[in-house]
């Protein structure tokens, strides 16, 4: 019934959001590219010059800038660690029968709705803060000197930050998972011996091993962009401790007004993304078939 | 027997379930806590019961405009929302009721332009905005946001609108009804949900979004997020104001957050988890 009409209508409708997102992803990404070949800095603009690749040389020799790579992996991998471990751990709980379960949803969700700047500072200040934190308090209470976490142990206080936010999003994807586990199935594994712990391994895991890498591959392309918790609680430091590559970017760009430098930087944040986005498109696509 | 099994393992679940609720929510709870302490309260050490001041919200609001930062949330989230279901409702709309050929490539090809780290494009978007004068103006980065976000909500509409069933609008074409009818009497209240639900779960995004309101703004156009990410580098005693700004940024989005816990598993994994 699709006349020649309807279809010229259908896909006016969809030139707006085409053409947009077309310019969108094309004039900023050829301007990154362009420049990244530059010698340009902002503090110097009529200076504009060629640089081939340059740009490039300079970040790769850089040793902030595997320090950078480094970072941005220990954060993607640490908190994939804590969030999926924890998340599966968690779900299992809430499958099961208890009471005041929607209140204990409620709880466990709401760190995924507070803004990357008050989770940040609410754990610099409230509770990892070496004087008046509540995790000082907890340590002079026992008699232990407190933990100055951010200068001790900088990158892992921020991937604890940063898994605090996801877990719950691991937690909840992983709960709509399981719970479209057939009952049936569970029942007669049961009724057939089978203990938790085989329930778990031959069930279970297999059930939600597509929503685990769902949970894995879209957190994955959040994480690579941590930013603001680097912002306001290291600011990137000591040295170069805390820095990942978006907060290098930054630097670069902002702080040392080297366009063509950070330019450069931001290619190869795009190359490292896409080599996720590869995967996650291919998983989400095989869901559209169906 | 087997009662009494079940009763002892709902109490156990029951109690490890709330350990570690607490656990994850203790900060924010905490945070609402010390919002209601004086300043030197909130030092003294830990202390779950405060003495109920609100001087530190009245603090807030005195000494730093918070209603201005909050105004500029709204207007942000909610005209990026707005506008980008004014762009996405037709498109998603079209694709799920005139697929073609081409209708999946151009959903992976629209979902991957999300993908894009925001820092590589960081240099241009802040020159072009620069040169246009778009530097912390409401209208740059309602144009921001919306953009960012327009994948998702595209994707979203489109997974609500392919569960509307084509029978009905043949049924109503069969009956008559013009295409305008089938739009506003069959179609749009089918569709009403969907739509709303893409509008709370974007709110949300938009709302929290932390990179591009705190690099693209300085005063005038400044959201809650840049707000909040000022008071990094405090100066004097602050801890009770901090809490007091923290709750009020975090409270009506942690409200919103609770009624959409199942869009939001959708919206987020693109269809791919329902």
């Amino acid at each position: 019934m699709a006349t020649e009409n309807t279809r010229g209508l259908a896909r006016m409708m969809l030139a707006p959001s085409v053409g947009l997102l077309l310019i969108w992803m094309i004039v900023p990404l050829a301007m990154t590219l362009w420049f990244s070949f530059q010698n340009y800095n902002l503090l110097n603009p009529a200076n504009v010059s060629w640089a081939g690749l340059f740009n490039y040389q300079y970040f790769y020799t850089d040793p902030a800038f595997f320090q950078s790579i480094w970072n941005t992996l220990l954060i993607v991998g640490g908190v994939l660690l804590i969030t999926v471990i924890g998340g599966i751990g968690i779900a299992l709980l809430l499958d099961q029968p208890m009471w005041g379960q929607g209140i204990v949803r409620i709880m466990i969700i709401s760190p995924f709705f507070v803004m990357p700047p008050v989770a940040a500072l609410v754990w610099k200040n409230m509770i990892m803060h070496p004087g008046y934190g509540v995790l000082a308090d907890i340590n002079r209470s026992l008699g232990l000197q407190p933990v100055d976490w951010f200068a001790q142990y900088p990158l892992f206080s921020i991937i604890i930050i940063v898994a605090w936010q996801w877990l719950p999003f691991a937690t909840l994807i992983l709960l709509t998972a399981l719970q479209s586990l057939d009952g049936e199935q569970k029942e007669a594994a049961e009724m057939d011996g089978a203990g938790f712990v085989s329930r778990f391994i031959y069930l279970t895991v297999p059930h939600l091993s597509r929503s685990i890498t769902v949970v894995i591959l879209i957190q994955t392309i959040f994480l690579l962009g941590v930013y603001a918790e680097i912002l306001v609680t290291t600011n990137g430091g000591p040295g170069y401790a805390s820095t990942n590559l978006p907060f290098l970017i930054y630097r670069t760009a902002l702080l040392g007004y080297d366009v063509g430098g950070a330019s450069a930087g931001g290619i190869i944040a795009v190359i490292l993304a896409n080599i996720v986005a590869f995967f996650l498109m291919r998983a989400v696509g095989k869901n559209l078939d169906k | 027997m087997a009662r009494a099994v079940s009763t002892r393992r709902t109490v156990v679940f029951t109690i490890a379930a709330w350990i570690i609720a607490l656990i994850i929510f203790f900060p924010i709870l905490y945070t609402i806590i010390t919002s209601f302490k004086s300043e030197t309260e909130a030092i003294q050490g830990f202390n779950i019961v405060p003495s109920g001041t609100v001087e530190s919200y009245q603090a807030v609001q005195a000494q730093s405009n918070y209603f201005k930062f909050f105004l500029n949330s709204v207007i942000l989230s909610l005209g990026s929302t707005l506008l980008a279901l004014l762009i996405a409702v037709p498109a998603a709309w079209s694709m799920a009721f005139s697929p073609t050929a081409k209708t999946k490539d151009i959903l992976m090809w629209m979902l991957s332009t999300k993908m894009m780290p925001a820092v590589a494009v960081l240099v241009p978007i802040y020159l072009l905005f620069r040169d246009f004068g778009l530097l912390d103006s409401r209208i740059g980065l309602t144009v921001m946001l919306t953009m960012i976000n327009l994948p998702i909500v595209i994707w979203m509409l489109y997974t609500y609108f392919r569960e509307i069933p084509g029978e009905i609008l043949e049924a109503a074409r069969m009956d008559g009804a013009s295409l305008w009818g089938e739009i506003v009497y069959v179609l749009t209240p089918m569709a009403v949900p969907g739509i709303a639900s893409t509008m709370l779960l974007n709110i949300i995004l938009a709302w929290n979004e932390a990179f591009w309101t705190i690099r693209l703004t300085t005063t005038n156009a400044a959201p809650l997020t840049a707000f909040i990410a000022s008071f990094s580098s405090p100066q004097g005693l602050f801890w009770a104001k901090l809490s007091a700004a923290s709750t009020l940024a975090i409270a009506p989005i942690l409200i919103m957050g609770w009624f959409s816990q199942k869009q939001l598993v959708r919206g987020l994994t693109f269809g791919a988890v329902k």
